[in-house]
Parts: structure tokens; sequence; C-alpha cells
């Protein structure tokens, strides 16, 4: 393209002194329109005034109009734009006709863009947002919720069929993924579960030292410190942290392979997605879930009983009599029951969300975090439902 | 055009490129031009770094040797002002498109006219929509999201959004992989009509054997770690490298050979 008329773009502002005397201009001259200077980008806000100013005194382009391109020094699609909003888009695509003159890139140019504009390119604009519109909105986020719950029990039950299925048949279970399931959400989250725990059982036994100093029952923080490990915090913290951690894992893993097409290739080899993905994860979770558990009920335990030898002159000896004479062992099993059935809830709701991603990464974003926030949700509802009912029942 | 290139009105110089990933060479002592003007395709085997090039070329990967100068001024020695605006003077078309996924597609292709030149959103968003057609793409999708649009679509809307600020030089990195023969097809004739309306240089990387025929004025071939041979199609065909024969002169190569010889009369600006 030897030939091709070089189209000025040149926006570089080291060069704009020296294009800014080359500025694209309109000019009337015995009723001809005059368009000079560079018609570019970088001129674009002062070129639309002129042009603007134009139509509004000579009212809509005519084919009759004469125009006088000779002037012309630069163009790029911006000015073209302009200039075809000036003369209109009928006129300009005949630009050939009447201004032979001009480098035949340029009236390229000036076709191309006058055949796209000669359809109104302006999209429908969408309608204004009225009060019957958020009554709608507040509707469909009711039903949709309402489709959420039922789409988790129809899980669940798919879920448990496909386990009990299973169970009658050993040669079908998968316990390569279900041991490397196993490290990956339980040995790999001991560290983090230990830490928290410990830090969590301090921060209790401080609290209930300061609290019950005024009452001169500061021996009673030993109990306290049991009492809420045992029942509530082993497994409330461990199973925050495995939603955090593991159900958002389940989701990403699945909503990738959803978005890759993996589980319909899976479907597609006659194998069941639910054996293959779902089970191995929901097996390990609830093998997992106790086993920390009960590591988080003795790190926080263990937290506390820390602070109160060092700080509160509570004796080691002292503390475990405490321990074994006061607290009885149902607190521990009341806290240690609802564990396989809050890594259930964690897994499942884990699993749907990943098989709910359609085929972008921004999906698959969009259902991590709703998978956390409804596992987190979903723990700490039944937690408060469990805790009422095992008062009542003075358990 | 002359067979042998002169110097001085190429866009793109490289020169004695090297890139390495760790002990893995890719390229060695590699030099290509790329002319004002041009469609130039390359091609090359699966793994033989053409998107390692072009990657070089626009400064997302800074070479281990070598200098690539585009313009005459080498983009990795530059301040980040200098390189952000000589940037300006370049389009990408990502391999799958790489639109915003967050923004429609108006917005997609307002977003550099507004930070770079300056628009208000009115203006910047009537330039986009003129863009968006330019590409063949109906008034209707200016609003739609990248993720309601097929693959044709969004190689349209990229297009759009490569060609926002007018640039000079278009670098597509695969534009008809994925898409069917005639949008493939149509692609291609969109890219010859922009380069003449724009005046554009194009560097295609590509593995359409159609697109060469069609579209490209010059074809280089990436091979042994450099370019083999960078010339007119009829040169590159005629080259006695065991690559370069199975590639022009397999099944596949000469359909596309005889269907550009006997559907279309020479498109490309040089031959005539």
């Amino acid at each position: 393209m030897a030939s091709t008329d070089h189209v000025t773009t040149d926006s570089a502002p080291t060069g704009r002194r020296s294009l800014d005397d080359r500025a694209g201009r309109l000019a009337v001259e015995d009723g001809r329109l005059l368009v000079s200077g560079d018609w570019v980008l970088a001129h674009h806000g002062a070129l639309k005034d002129q042009v603007a100013a134009h139509r509004q005194a000579a009212g809509e382009p005519s084919a009759d109009q004469a125009v006088d391109l000779s002037g012309l020094t630069g163009l790029d699609t911006a000015g073209a734009r302009l200039l075809v909003a000036l003369v209109g888009a009928e006129p300009m695509a005949d630009v050939r006709q009447w201004a032979a003159d001009l480098p035949r890139a340029r009236q390229a140019l000036l076709e191309t863009v006058a055949r796209v504009l000669r359809e109104p390119l302006e999209p429908e604009p969408s309608p204004r947002a009225t009060l019957t519109d958020g009554l709608v909105d507040v509707g469909e986020r009711v039903g949709a919720l309402w489709q959420q719950q039922r789409l988790l029990l129809g899980f669940i039950g798919l879920t448990l069929t496909t386990l009990f299925v299973n169970l009658l048949r050993p040669w079908r279970w998968r316990l390569t993924a279900l041991v490397s399931h196993v490290h990956q959400t339980g040995l790999n989250a001991v560290p983090i579960v230990a830490l928290l725990t410990f830090l969590v059982g301090a921060v209790v036994a401080f609290l209930g030292a300061t609290v019950l100093r005024d009452f001169g029952a500061t021996i009673f923080t030993v109990n306290l410190v049991a009492f809420a490990f045992l029942r509530e915090f082993g497994v409330l913290l461990a199973a925050i942290l495995l939603a955090g951690r593991t159900a958002s894992a389940f989701t990403a893993q699945i909503g990738a392979m959803k978005a890759n097409e993996e589980i319909d290739a899976i479907r597609a080899l006659g194998l069941d997605p639910m054996e293959m993905l779902v089970l191995p994860r929901l097996l390990a979770m609830m093998i997992v879930l106790p086993i920390l558990t009960f590591i988080g009920m003795l790190s926080g335990i263990l937290g506390g009983a820390l602070v109160c030898i060092f700080m509160l002159d509570i004796s080691a000896t002292q503390f475990l009599t405490i321990l074994q004479r006061d607290i009885p062992l149902n607190h521990f099993l009341v806290g240690m029951v609802k564990a396989p059935v809050f890594a259930f809830l964690i897994a499942v709701i884990g699993c749907l969300e990943g098989f709910k991603v359609t085929g972008s990464a921004q999906s698959v974003g969009e259902h991590t975090t709703s998978s956390v926030v409804q596992s987190i949700f979903m723990v700490i509802l039944l937690d408060a439902v469990a805790a009422l009912f095992f008062m009542e029942m003075g358990w | 055009m002359a067979l042998n290139m002169a110097d001085t009105d190429a866009v793109i110089r490289v020169r004695g490129l090297c890139n390495r990933f760790g002990s893995h060479v890719v390229h060695e002592d590699l030099d290509l031009d790329i002319q004002r003007g041009e469609i130039l395709g390359v091609v090359g085997g699966s793994g033989t770094g053409k998107s390692v090039l072009l990657r070089s070329i626009v400064g997302l990967k800074r070479p281990d040797a070598g200098s690539v100068e585009m313009f005459g001024e080498d983009l990795t020695a530059l301040s980040a002002r200098r390189r952000s605006e000589l940037e300006r003077r370049f389009g990408v078309l990502f391999q799958r498109g790489a639109l915003f996924s967050s923004l429609d597609l108006q917005e997609n292709v307002a977003l550099p006219l507004m930070e770079h030149a300056g628009l208000t959103r009115r203006d910047a968003e009537d330039l986009a929509r003129m863009k968006l057609a330019l590409t063949g793409l109906p008034p209707n999708a200016a609003l739609m999201m990248p993720s309601e649009l097929s693959g044709g679509m969004i190689k349209r809307a990229a297009l759009a959004r490569a060609l926002a600020l007018d640039p000079e030089v278009l670098f597509l990195d695969e534009p008809t992989a994925g898409l069917d023969p005639i949008g493939a097809a149509e692609f291609d004739q969109l890219i010859m009509t922009l380069r003449d309306a724009l005046g554009l240089s194009v560097f295609l990387v590509t593995h359409d054997l159609d697109t060469l025929y069609t579209a490209c004025d010059r074809v280089a071939v990436l091979s042994q770690r450099r370019v083999l041979v960078a010339d007119r199609l009829a040169v590159v065909e005629a080259s006695d490298d065991a690559w370069i024969r199975d590639y022009f002169h397999g099944p596949r190569g000469r359909a596309a050979a005889w269907a550009a010889e006997s559907h279309t009369p020479t498109t490309s600006g040089e031959n005539t």
C-alpha cells in the first residue's frame, strides 16, 4: 500500500501544539461549506460544537448543499463521523462524485462511515423503572429464594439416594478421591483451625475473668471456657472455617469443570457426576469436620487453660480437676453430634453452587461467593435452632 | 513493493529478538519488519511462539535480548508516560476477545475514548456505536454484555475496541479461529476493508490458510526459533523448507490456494 495517504491520528501531546494550528475548521463562503484542517479525535470537542452550531443555523443537511473538502489535511473515523453528521449520510456515500480530488483512502473512509451511519445507531432506550418494577423485582427475588431452597432440598435428596445406592456397592467406592479430599480439606486445615480456636479460647478466658472477677468467681472461668468450647465454639468455629475454606473450593473446582464442559463430558461417558464428584467430597467433609471439631475443642480449652494458668493463678492441676469434676460428658456429645450435620450441609451447598455455574469465569466467582455466604448462614442458623432444642431438652 | 524490503517505511522493526522460558528457547536472533499499510500474516506450527512474538512487540513481554522498535522507538526503554502515548497508536485484538465482562459493548469501546481522548460519555458512546456498526454488529448489540455474545460477535466487538483510538497498527491474534467459514470469510473481508479505509498496518497471527491467501500482502513463517521467510505468498510457497512445503502444499493448503485463485481476483493492494 505504498500509495496509502496516511491518515493522521497523531494525538500525542508533544505534537499537539503544531496540531493546534491545523485544527479542523468549518466556514461558509458563498453558500459553500468550507471544510479544512485536521478532522481528528484530538479536536473532537471543538469540531462537534462547530458542526452543532452550523446544523442549528442551517437546519437538516440537504443533498444540494455544496461542500468543499479540498482543505482537509487530516481525517480519522471520529472526524468522518462528524463530517457525515454535517453533510448527511446519503450525500456522503457518493463522496467520490462530488469530491473527486480527495485522496482515495479518505474517500474510502468517508464512504465506509457514511454507509454505517445510514441506519440509526441509537439502541432502544431501556424503559424507566417504576414502582411496579420494584414490586416485580421483590416478587422475583422471593420466587428465586423459594426456587433455591427447593433446589437445595432436591439436591440433598439426590445426594442421599446416590449415597445409599453406593454404600451397598463397595467396589464402586472411590477411595483415592476420598483420601485426597480428606487430605486437602482436613489435614491441611488443622493448623488454621487449631490456631484460631486457641486464640478464641484465650479471648473467652480473658472476657470471663474480667466479668467474673467482680463477683469473686474467677475460678468459674474454667467452666466458661470448657462449656463454650465443648457445646458451641469448637464445632461452630471449625464449621465456619471449613465453610470459607472448603465450600468455596468445592464450588470453584466443580464450577471450573462445569465451565469447561467437563461435567458434560462425564455424563457423555456414561458416568455419574454425583458419584464421581459429590460423594467423595461429601464423605471427606463428614469424616473431617468431627475430627477438626475435636481438635478445635482441645485447642480452645488449651488457650483458655494457658490464660488461667499464667494470668489468673489457677494451676494446671486445678484446671484439669475442675474440668473432670464439673463438666459432664453430654456437653461434648452435644457439640460433636452437630459436626456431621454441618459437614453435610457445607459440602452439599458447595457442590450445588458449583453445578449452578454457567459458562463464564465471572459466574464461577459469583457462585463461590454465594456458596460461602449460604453455608455460613445455614451453619449459624442451624446452630441457633440446635442450641434452643438442646436447652429445652435439658441436655 | 520491492522484494527486497527497504527499512525506510517499516512501522515495526524487530532485531535480534530472543525469548526464553527457563531453558526453553522460543526465539533466537529473530528479525522482522512490518511495513506501513501492509497486512502481514504470521504463521508457524503450534508452539513456535507466534503469540509470544506478538506479546513482545506490543510490550506485554520484555524480550530477553534484542530490540523492538515501533514507530522508530524502543517501547521497553521509554518512560511510562511516553509509552502510554505510543500504546494509543496501536490496537490489539486478543485471541479470545478479552472484552471487559462487567461493561456492555458500547462501554467497552467507549472506555479508551473517554480515558485517552477526553471525550464526554455521550460523545464516546456515540462514536463507540459507530465503531461497532463499522465492524458489522447490529445496533441493538451496543447494550449487550460480552457474556451474551457468540464467538463471532465477540471478535467483532473486540476489533471495534482495538480500533477505538484509530490506531495506525493493528495486532490480531488468530482473529478467525473458532469462527465458521462464512464468518471467517466475512472477517477477512472486514479487515481488508478497514485496512483500505483507515490506512492500517496489520500484524495478523493466524492458522487459517484462507485468511493467508485472501487477506495477507506478505507472510512471515516462524520456524526453528526465527523467521524463516517473510515475503509475498508466491515466494514463500516456493521455499524448499520441509515444513513450509507441508504447510502450503498439503491438502488444505492446496484447497485454499485453489479457492483464492478461482473465486477472488487478487485483492491485496500490492499486486495490482
